[in-house]
């Protein structure tokens, strides 16, 4: 009950926060935004490359679009961190009895919370340009559930970051290294057998294909649950490694003060 | 501070805060103590309600209790009218004020004020000095703090300590530690430049010791300085010398800082970082 509760508070603080700025989720959208509509129509006569199986590119790509803004709006939470760190909120949060899980995962959940509202978003504007979603509403679920995850791992792992360099420059280094590359070393924007056979060997070890593989294939036309199921549990794994490091950055943390 | 507080973690020896070894029971320490941190502790970006709102559910305040004890101390520390303004909104007397209700929420056993009144203007701090006098007083609550002036150690502590480069030189009551003085410091403040005679006219007055002449300065200490003063001019002035101006200071804890630091305290205080450190 009491780590529920305090991560509970955790993520109230945050989200409250992201309530009373609400123009920032509009301003994070911009670039998914920007991705599926401009990118969607640059690249829309790949549908038409011998072997790519979706029947318009703008169904290939909206999932990819919905997985590179979790991805990206993941990636910059470990700020929230290091504003709470340099502005003495945090040293106050450490010296209560809260469940130190319950920093990260707060944070976690909030960001989880604005990546679902702005999937929701994307998801309904690429209806609006033509994208078709098959299984009914499970599919979208499936993309929105492992969208939500694959932000958790990535939070997370901004969170310890954060936690253990504290320092702006450095997490913006660190995140901007990791997210591009990850995100084009995947089948985020071109099938995964089309894919140059190195990258396709990469990709297999990286998570961002792993969600954009099951979030895609949820929303396809006879969609094999299996492989779906097995991905999503991949990353579920990696979430809890990932938490249990965000949440031992603290002890480091504290060694080092 | 940090090591006390379960911040930090000490790289060796033992401490315990009532009674509980912090290393090894840190959760019990924490819910024993209040902490108010250097740095504001708040969080700017929510009110005053809920900040104190989320820090009582941490201590496992919950329901009504909770939102009568926020309302108890918001009316106390005279936020109630502030309480649903968002704390970045607040003066710099109020966001200190909200960061010590923080630390009071869950009725603590000893509070930590660490530097609580660093970059406060002089009436924000003398309404501090009051509060805290107030929760020493009324509340009986045992506060550690820690400070880099002279003055609110003097005002506020019942037991002082003075840590210099990290080591403790003295320990006591800020009244004990000046008494440890004897006397008085007199000070008188000649017309023209003091020569060998003005010190041996004054090395003639009996119950003068630490006598030291500086240009126009002549200081010493005295027991009872009111009761020194006149023979100091007699001699002064029997030797041809014109006393300008004359003194008396009962010791104060600069003073105390001299003798036990062996140097000046404006001059540690530019040379390193560590001051004083008072628990009231």
């Amino acid at each position: 009950m009491t780590p529920l509760r305090h991560t509970w508070q955790v993520a109230l603080r945050y989200i409250r926060a992201l309530l009373r700025q609400p123009a920032w989720i509009g301003i994070s959208l911009v670039q998914p935004v920007i991705w599926l509509l401009l990118f969607g129509a640059l690249f829309r006569r790949t549908a038409d490359i011998p072997g790519f199986t979706s029947s318009s590119y703008i169904d290939f790509l909206t999932p990819g679009v919905v997985v590179m803004l979790a991805v990206s709006t993941a990636g910059w939470v470990g700020m929230g961190f290091i504003e709470d760190i340099d502005r003495g909120t945090m040293d106050r949060l450490l010296v209560t009895p809260i469940w130190r899980g319950a920093l990260n995962l707060g944070s976690v959940a909030q960001s989880v919370l604005s990546i679902v509202v702005q999937s929701m978003i994307v998801i309904c504007l690429s209806l609006a340009v033509g994208a078709h979603f098959h299984n009914g509403l499970a599919g979208v679920a499936a993309l929105v559930v492992v969208a939500g995850l694959l932000g958790a791992v990535f939070a997370s792992l901004s969170n310890g970051v954060a936690v253990l360099t504290r320092q702006r420059e450095t997490l913006i280094g660190i995140v901007t290294m990791v997210t591009l590359p990850l995100t084009f070393l995947s089948s985020a924007l071109m099938q995964q057998s089309l894919l140059p056979g190195w990258i396709q060997g990469v990709a297999k070890f990286n998570p961002v294909n792993w969600a954009a593989e099951a979030g895609r294939s949820a929303g396809a036309p006879n969609a094999d649950w299996g492989p779906i199921a097995s991905r999503t549990g991949f990353l579920a794994a990696l979430l809890l490694v990932s938490s249990a490091f965000a949440t031992r950055a603290f002890s480091s943390y504290q060694r080092s003060i | 501070m940090k090591i006390l507080t379960t911040l930090s973690r000490a790289d060796s020896g033992e401490a315990r805060v009532v009674g509980i070894d912090v290393a090894r029971d840190p959760e019990r320490v924490r819910r024993s103590i209040g902490v108010v941190g250097q740095k504001p502790g708040l969080d700017a970006e929510a009110t005053g309600r809920e900040n104190l709102a989320m820090q009582a559910e941490l201590y496992g305040l919950v329901g009504a209790a909770r939102r009568e004890r926020v309302d108890e101390l918001l009316e106390r520390l005279g936020l109630a009218e502030a309480a649903d303004r968002l704390a970045k909104t607040y003066s710099g007397g109020m966001q200190r004020r909200l960061d010590i209700a923080l630390g009071l929420v869950h009725e603590p056993q000893v509070l930590f004020l660490d530097e609580p009144t660093t970059g406060l203007d002089p009436e924000v701090r003398a309404d501090l000095w009051r509060e805290i006098e107030r929760l020493a007083g009324d509340e009986e609550m045992t506060i550690l703090l820690t400070t880099h002036y002279l003055e609110e150690a003097d005002r506020l502590a019942s037991e002082l300590v003075i840590v210099d480069r990290g080591r403790t030189v003295a320990q006591g009551s800020p009244d004990e530690l000046k008494n440890e003085l004897r006397g008085d410091t007199v000070q008188v403040e000649l017309a023209e430049s003091a020569d060998g005679n003005a010190a041996e006219a004054v090395s003639r007055v009996s119950g003068l010791s630490e006598l030291a002449i500086d240009g126009r300065l002549v200081r010493a200490r005295a027991a009872n300085g009111a009761a020194a003063i006149p023979s100091i001019i007699t001699a002064l002035e029997g030797s041809g010398l014109t006393v300008a101006s004359a003194t008396i200071a009962r010791p104060s804890l600069d003073d105390v800082y001299l003798r036990h630091a062996g140097r000046p305290f404006q001059q540690a205080e530019s040379e390193d970082d560590e001051g004083t450190d008072v628990a009231a």
